[in-house]
């Protein structure tokens, strides 16, 4: 940027490169110049162009522009079994303002491998980004998105009053549920399912008088053939045949195990 | 960190000591005056061939292996193993005056090198002190690797002397990071830290070394660094992405190409211009990007964003199509999303594919190296745009927007005119460094950058304070380069240099050619700006003229120092300040009402740049 010539003149001697100014020539460059801020035609004065973007940054026709609806996406990763790799999903998510509904975590046939599902709730460009996120854990192997047919399931444990042990074992059948704790005070159920039967069985068991609750939050495989994070390889049982390669598996993550 | 005068830390010495066994002893015998450093000239005694026989020998085998020639740190307590490691070692090691100053060089001597930097401190405040930097590194991308010592394994956890829980604690601002559990693998690991913070990406790692593990016994040898195959991106883009972009690009009437930092760091200059030039785009860069496109080129248009020209912001913001390679678009660059180059189909070339519609929808996403990715692109063009008329448009927002100021020898300097007096006495390859704030803003704008790797600065964090470190890693770079004659310069704010000031006497302890000029406004002059602008001029803790005299004060630490109070006094100190073969510091008092223009303001649009303040 060289729009003050009196310091980057062209003849400017190298030994004596920015010439004082002398007090008659002080330098206003331009007629317009003012002594604070710059010349140039006002912002008001300037062409603007008509079209915007909404606030993810996507162009669209400022008329009909809508808000991006929010959505709920099961997302999978598989990841290495590591010390911290929780807090490092967990802390992406809450870093990154995604919003999380739950989280679930468990290990895998394979060694040092566990499976982290979580359930998030937000617009699809927060879906996409919350997924390339994740994949730039450096202990996470491959993310996906679940579909629709997904398997899904989750698990409450609820503990009510036990005034009514038939009326609680009623309804717990009606769920497919357990029983598996039932005293004088309280009959503890255990119900699985997705998500819908769930929150149905919890409303069935208002009745009674919820004293406690515990959920698991979601977790889901994709059906049949398909892999649930891209390329992930049909599970190892841990023994026979695939003995060697659960080894590696060991092995390569006892680098940073604790 | 002088923690070995705490008794705990004195018990936990020996209590180490005995763990490391005869080895650690018969080095410490070894140790005496008469065989240290001082009297062998610093001639390592150790043979070029060597085995590593204990955890911190295999961390120094690693980088070594990895050709780490020069680390920045500070001792202390738990991380002493490795320093004893480094004693023999090639790596020359900088002793810096505070961690975040080793931070900060290690960032900017990679910026500079083009190689990671690696900075080491101990545990507990020695790490904390390194967040700052680590942070720095991560908001602009730069590949550093930290080692941290650790209190030993089993009092990880106790809340022990020195504890901090570092790889928690630095989690969200690096690429990843270690802890060291093992003396048979820490090298192992430390390598791969090393590759990971360069490859695709970068970005800083750290690696947590409890001092057992240092000190523990181990006869493996580290294997070679690699980062892990998952992490090592194609640099190749996806073919149909470059046929789309190509046919997009073809078919522009406005075609503007946005240079952002991943065009230097991944070494795609050269791909860059001659894709430009090629085609006979206008280029506009971003901060990180000043230097990958020549500024005195007649299709640069200079940086973009808040505090960028007028005429680049023009052209950004009348584009129909937005070449961007290597850029995240913050929001320092893009103003308010809604008003960024509201016309523009959006080609964004990015190594990282989570940067890809991020903050701004990419219509043609290209995921790739830059260089590899706009070649294909190039290859795939049939024929250029015809962008002439596009062009004497971009010109004439060039002198309708001219980045002039008034120069009034009665009046006090104008910042701006002491850039341009370096710049001018100064060849094209010097370094610039700077803090941040308004100096920053001024060395941006009026210092004409024309190669790449010569401005460092602090971006995406804005840390108060880079720039004397940064000059410290930047020289260091150089040096060992055999670079010696470009010149170093760094420009600084009063309250920015105060923030760092403590590693001037690194500066002069190493005798580092360096020139430190503090843009002298008495002011926190960026917030003294925005309180003027959308405060009513409250100037609410921004008036610093309690400042020291920086020129009094450099001589204190052995530095020459110069000032400067009026235009016939900037030539003479330009040339002394540049030709002493040391560190010095000129202290410009420049004047404190002077303001940085244009600017955006947050989240406004970048047409409608304010050119004074009652634009805003």
């Amino acid at each position: 940027m060289s729009g003050s010539d009196d310091a980057n003149a062209s003849d400017a001697d190298p030994d004596h490169p920015a010439d004082a100014p002398d007090a008659e020539s002080a330098r206003r460059p331009g007629e317009d110049t003012p002594n604070r801020g710059m010349a140039g035609a006002r912002p008001e004065e300037r062409p603007q162009p008509a079209g915007r973007r909404n606030s993810h940054g996507v162009r669209v026709d400022p008329e009909v522009e809508a808000a991006e609806a929010e959505r709920t996406a099961a997302v999978s990763a598989l990841v290495e079994n590591e010390p911290g790799v929780l807090s490092r999903v967990s802390g992406l998510f809450s870093r990154r303002q995604f919003n999380i509904e739950s989280l679930t975590v468990g290990p895998t046939t394979v060694d040092g491998h566990s499976r982290i599902t979580l359930v998030v709730e937000e617009t699809d460009s927060g879906i996409d980004q919350a997924k390339k996120q994740l994949k730039k854990l450096t202990p996470v192997i491959a993310v996906g998105e679940l579909r629709d047919d997904a398997v899904r399931a989750e698990l409450v444990l609820l503990k009510v009053r036990g005034e009514e042990p038939d009326k609680v074992h009623a309804i717990t059948e009606m769920y497919e549920g357990q029983t598996l704790d039932a005293g004088p005070r309280t009959i503890t159920a255990q119900i699985t399912g997705d998500q819908g039967k769930i929150d149905d069985a919890i409303d069935a068991f208002r009745q009674f008088g919820i004293i406690e609750i515990a959920r698991t939050g979601q977790t889901a495989l994709e059906r049949g053939d398909s892999p649930t994070t891209p390329g992930e390889e049909p599970g190892h049982s841990a023994t026979g045949a695939d003995e060697t390669e659960t080894e590696t598996a060991a092995e390569k993550t006892g680098e940073y195990d604790d | 960190m002088s923690e070995s005068t705490n008794p705990l830390a004195d018990d936990e010495e020996t209590d180490a000591t005995d763990r490391g066994g005869t080895d650690a002893r018969e080095r410490e015998t070894d140790a005496t005056p008469e065989a240290g450093p001082d009297a062998d000239d610093g001639e390592p005694e150790r043979p070029d061939t060597w085995t590593p026989t204990t955890g911190a020998e295999s961390v120094i085998a690693a980088l070594e292996g990895a050709d780490v020639t020069r680390a920045f740190g500070v001792q202390g307590g738990a991380i002493m193993p490795i320093y004893d490691a480094l004693y023999h070692s090639s790596i020359t090691h900088l002793t810096m005056a505070h961690e975040q100053g080793a931070a900060h060089a290690a960032d900017a001597y990679g910026v500079v090198a083009g190689d990671p930097g690696v900075c080491l401190a101990t545990s507990g405040p020695g790490a904390t002190n390194l967040v700052t930097g680590i942070a720095d590194a991560s908001m602009d991308s730069d590949a550093m690797l930290a080692l941290t010592g650790q209190v030993p394994s089993h009092m990880v956890g106790s809340d022990a002397f020195q504890e901090t829980d570092t790889t928690g604690v630095t989690k969200p601002i690096t690429k990843h990071n270690y802890f060291a559990s093992d003396a048979d693998t820490v090298g192992d690991t430390v390598g791969e830290a090393f590759a990971l913070a360069r490859t695709g990406r970068p970005g800083p790692t750290l690696v947590d070394l409890p001092k057992d593990v240092s000190l523990d016994d181990t006869d493996r040898e580290p294997g070679p660094a690699e980062a892990p195959a998952r992490s090592t991106p194609d640099p190749e883009a996806d073919t149909a992405e470059v046929a789309a972009a190509a046919r997009a690009i073809e078919a522009a009437e406005r075609p503007l190409c946005l240079f952002g930092g991943g065009v230097i760091k991944g070494n795609a200059t050269e791909e860059a211009r001659a894709f430009a030039r090629e085609h006979g785009i206008p280029v506009v860069t971003t901060m990180p990007g000043i230097g990958s496109f020549p500024e005195d080129d007649d299709l640069c248009l200079s940086w973009a964003g808040m505090h960028g020209t007028g005429y680049a912001n023009m052209a950004i913001t009348h584009t129909d199509c937005l070449i961007a390679v290597g850029t995240r678009f913050d929001d320092r660059l893009t103003g308010g999303v809604e008003t960024f180059a509201p016309e523009a189909e959006v080609v964004h070339v990015d190594i990282d594919p989570a940067e890809i519609s991020k903050n701004v929808h990419a219509d043609y996403p290209v995921v790739g190296d830059a260089g590899t990715a706009l070649e294909q692109v190039s290859a795939a063009m049939g024929e250029s745009p015809d962008v002439e008329s596009w062009r004497e448009r971009c010109t004439g927002w060039r002198e309708s927007f001219p980045m002039d100021y008034v120069v009034d020898p009665d009046e006090p300097v104008r910042p701006q005119f002491v850039v341009e007096a370096f710049d001018a006495a100064t060849a094209d390859d010097a370094v610039v460094t700077t803090g941040v704030g308004q100096h920053q803003m001024w060395a941006a704008q009026y210092w004409t950058f024309t190669q790449p790797r010569t401005f460092v600065s602090s971006h995406g964090l804005g840390t108060m304070g880079y720039g004397l470190p940064g000059a410290i890693g930047a020289r260091v770079a150089l040096d060992e380069r055999d670079e010696t004659d470009r010149p170093v310069v760094c420009f600084d704010g009063d309250g920015s240099f105060l923030m760092t000031i403590q590693e001037l006497s690194v500066a002069v302890r190493e005798h580092l050619d360096i020139t430190v000029v503090v843009l002298n406004n008495e002011y926190i002059g960026m917030v003294r700006q925005w309180q003027d602008a959308f405060f009513e001029g409250r100037h609410m803790a921004s008036e610093y003229d309690w400042m020291p005299e920086f020129d009094t004060m450099a001589e204190a630490f052995g530095a020459r120092g110069f000032s400067i109070e009026s235009y016939d006094e900037v030539s003479d100190v330009v040339e002394e300040a540049l030709s002493y073969d040391g560190p010095s510091v000129v202290d410009a008092r420049v004047d404190p009402q002077e303001n940085v223009y244009p600017m955006v303001s947050s989240g406004g649009a970048n047409g409608e740049f304010a050119l004074t303040e009652d634009q805003l």
